[in-house]
């Protein structure tokens, strides 16, 4: 079943997507503008592998896994799952897509039912699509559980009685009850203690090994991401500045943003202060429309051009590609 | 070790939480001591009592259900524990101010950015409205904040995260307090902007020459800011050291899981090492070392006896008297 994708190793594709929300106001709701929460992003998921989205907090990446899980609708742009556009697909198009894109949300305190038993949430899923009934069923729920790292008779149990690590790995069985093959994964352990976080890094990489699992791994954490990804892809304001492979994106990036983003992660080395590149501190609140580049007013190499016109989504290196007009010329 | 220049002291404190039959021992038994222009580091995850122990040097636990179980905080020669509650507030934001993590729900959003740096002020020193307003755009100033004429009429709603911030620090300095506590004030913050509020923090501490006391649960920020750290563990303090100390030569098996368990780009393709289990519920701790559940190096011992501090020496500490005897042995 995961060996379906010949000549095509890439199993998402995203292509120019855009989501724009409108702004209402006064008495009729009438529309006053719009937020670009996404605008033009563009990156590819290969079989097996892990994107890692980062950037800051209301930079659009929740809402790139929204429009992925078709939670949202696109304005614009494809998303091509296994080689099908299913950026136009309606409900009923998409109910067979659904158990291959799950999703595994940060907070496992408020994304289990807490009235629902685990046995029950995880079933939920084989349920809806009719997967599997009976002792069949039950001989699943119990094997889930064990991939995940726990004991069976947990099955009976309700979310509370559970720590945040526990839920943590209970979503991550719910979401992987259907079979998915890829699983989107938003802040999975930003809620967690920092002894637990290694643990749920682990099985996500166990199981990624075991089950040829595609992550988007969604994190404003560059350590995690630095460990866990192959492909970095660097959000800020709605589109992408930088995306590039891991390695390369650490060692040489070429967005001033992402040069910041990284001199800016705390290193767990005392003694070793490096420079960090301090950004302007950003004192507009979300513009409605942007004009040129979405970094203006805190880059450190701005140009008068940055601010008339932004630059697309440009190559600068083997699978490296970035946003900036300086970056496309060197 | 008691130096001069200690600026506060703890000394076996004991928190209690009580309900029903419950007993939750938030903080079970720390010492610490901040010396003046020092910085220091409580580090722990959730529920390890950092924030109880922070909590209580301001006298901020509520009584009940909360319950001071025993020690002393001496803070200029007086035992804050033992402070009638007007003594208590001339030295709360006067003496020792305190930064929260949550910025927006930790400012009031019917008060404006003026009314609410000047608050302490005008509670705590005799000064005129013009001379309030002057202190307040200057206080703006020292902590970054651009064009704070405008701002002092603004409401917190119209402040970005990180200026939010700036605000409470601000707050906190207007009585030029001998020691700010600041009690994860980047957790809720984006990257970029956390390494402004540490760097303003680092030059604040260093041109007006004050105490901080930081509790963080992330080692890379500790590794960066911190002279001294002490690492909780479930209430108590496991190991204390310098920074090099405590991050290039961690004595105690929890400090060295942790360490060891940090995902960095170095570790990539290696399987990242965990400590297994969870954090025990205060209110039923395991008997004898509270991590020994979780330990690597837990022999029977370690689940009786209480552990006690063995001495690295040059001031470096830690709670495990298994590995202590364990290094005698070799040498």
């Amino acid at each position: 079943m995961k060996s379906k994708s010949k000549d095509k190793p890439m199993i998402l594709r995203v292509q120019n997507l855009k989501k724009y929300f409108p702004i209402r106001r006064g008495f009729f709701q009438k529309i006053a503008g719009w937020v670009e929460a996404v605008d033009d992003v563009s990156f590819e998921i290969e079989q097996g592998k892990t994107l890692g989205l980062v950037g800051e907090s209301g930079c659009g990446k929740t809402t790139v896994a929204r429009l992925i899980l078709k939670l949202l609708k696109p304005d614009h742009g494809k998303i091509i799952f296994r080689g099908i556009d299913i950026g136009k697909f309606t409900e009923k198009e998409m109910k067979p897509i659904r158990k291959e894109i799950q999703i595994v949300f940060q907070d496992p305190f408020g994304s289990l039912n807490p009235r629902m038993t685990t046995g029950l949430s995880i079933e939920e899923g084989l349920r809806i699509l009719g997967i599997k009934r009976g002792e069949r069923r039950k001989e699943r729920l119990e094997k889930l559980l064990k991939m995940v790292g726990m004991s069976p008779d947990s099955a009976n149990r309700y979310p509370h009685e559970f720590s945040g690590g526990q839920r943590q790995r209970i979503c991550i069985a719910r979401a992987l009850s259907v079979d998915p093959s890829l699983v989107v994964c938003d802040e999975p352990i930003s809620a967690l203690d920092v002894s637990i976080q290694a643990q749920i890094i682990n099985l996500l990489k166990d199981l990624q090994e075991r089950l040829g699992l595609s992550y988007l791994f969604i994190s404003h954490d560059l350590n995690v991401v630095s460990y866990l990804c192959s492909t970095i892809s660097v959000m800020y304001k709605g589109q992408i500045m930088e995306s590039a492979p891991a390695e390369e994106l650490f060692e040489n990036p070429r967005h001033p943003y992402t040069l910041s983003l990284l001199s800016a992660i705390p290193d767990p080395v005392p003694g070793k202060r490096r420079k960090i590149k301090l950004l302007e501190p950003d004192l507009y609140d979300y513009p409605m429309t942007f004009k040129g580049c979405r970094f203006q007013g805190r880059c450190p190499i701005e140009e008068p051009r940055c601010l008339e016109e932004n630059i697309g989504f440009e190559k600068v290196g083997e699978k490296h590609f970035a946003r900036c007009w300086k970056a496309a010329e060197k | 070790m008691t130096n001069d220049n200690t600026l506060i002291s703890v000394r076996d404190l004991k928190v209690y939480f009580r309900s029903g039959h419950d007993c939750a021992r938030a903080v079970d038994g720390i010492s610490f001591e901040i010396r003046q222009e020092e910085t220091v580091c409580l580090v722990g995850e959730s529920g390890c009592g950092k924030t109880v122990s922070a909590l209580s040097i301001l006298g901020l636990i509520p009584i009940p259900p909360g319950e001071i179980a025993g020690g002393r905080i001496l803070f200029q020669g007086k035992n804050l524990l033992e402070l009638a509650e007007e003594d208590m507030q001339k030295i709360r934001g006067n003496h020792i101010a305190m930064v929260f993590q949550e910025p927006l729900t930790s400012l009031n959003p019917v008060f404006t950015i003026e009314d609410q740096i000047g608050e302490a002020v005008r509670i705590h020193k005799n000064i005129g409205a013009g001379e309030l307003r002057d202190r307040c755009i200057q206080l703006l100033k020292d902590v970054g904040i651009p064009s704070p004429v405008q701002r002092l009429k603004d409401y917190p709603h119209q402040l970005s995260g990180g200026q939010r911030q700036r605000v409470m620090i601000a707050m906190a300095l207007a009585c030029d307090p001998d020691l700010i506590i600041a009690d994860e004030p980047t957790t809720a913050l984006d990257v970029t902007v956390q390494a402004q509020i540490l760097q303003l923090l680092k030059s604040i501490q260093e041109t007006r020459s004050m105490s901080v006391l930081y509790i963080t649960h992330d080692l890379g920020v500790v590794a960066n800011i911190a002279d001294r750290v002490y690492v909780m563990y479930s209430g108590i303090v496991t190991e204390q050291g310098n920074t090099a100390q405590i991050f290039h030569d961690a004595r105690h098996p929890y400090t060295q899981g942790l360490l060891a368990s940090l995902p960095s780009r170095s570790k990539r393709g290696k399987r990242l090492f965990s400590i297994p289990g969870t954090v025990p519920n205060p209110a039923y701790k395991p008997a004898g070392c509270p991590f020994h559940p979780r330990c690597p190096h837990a022999i029977p011992i370690c689940g009786k006896e209480y552990p006690k501090m063995c001495d690295y020496g040059q001031a470096h500490l830690a709670r495990c008297p298994v590995l202590f005897e364990r290094e005698d042995g070799y040498k």
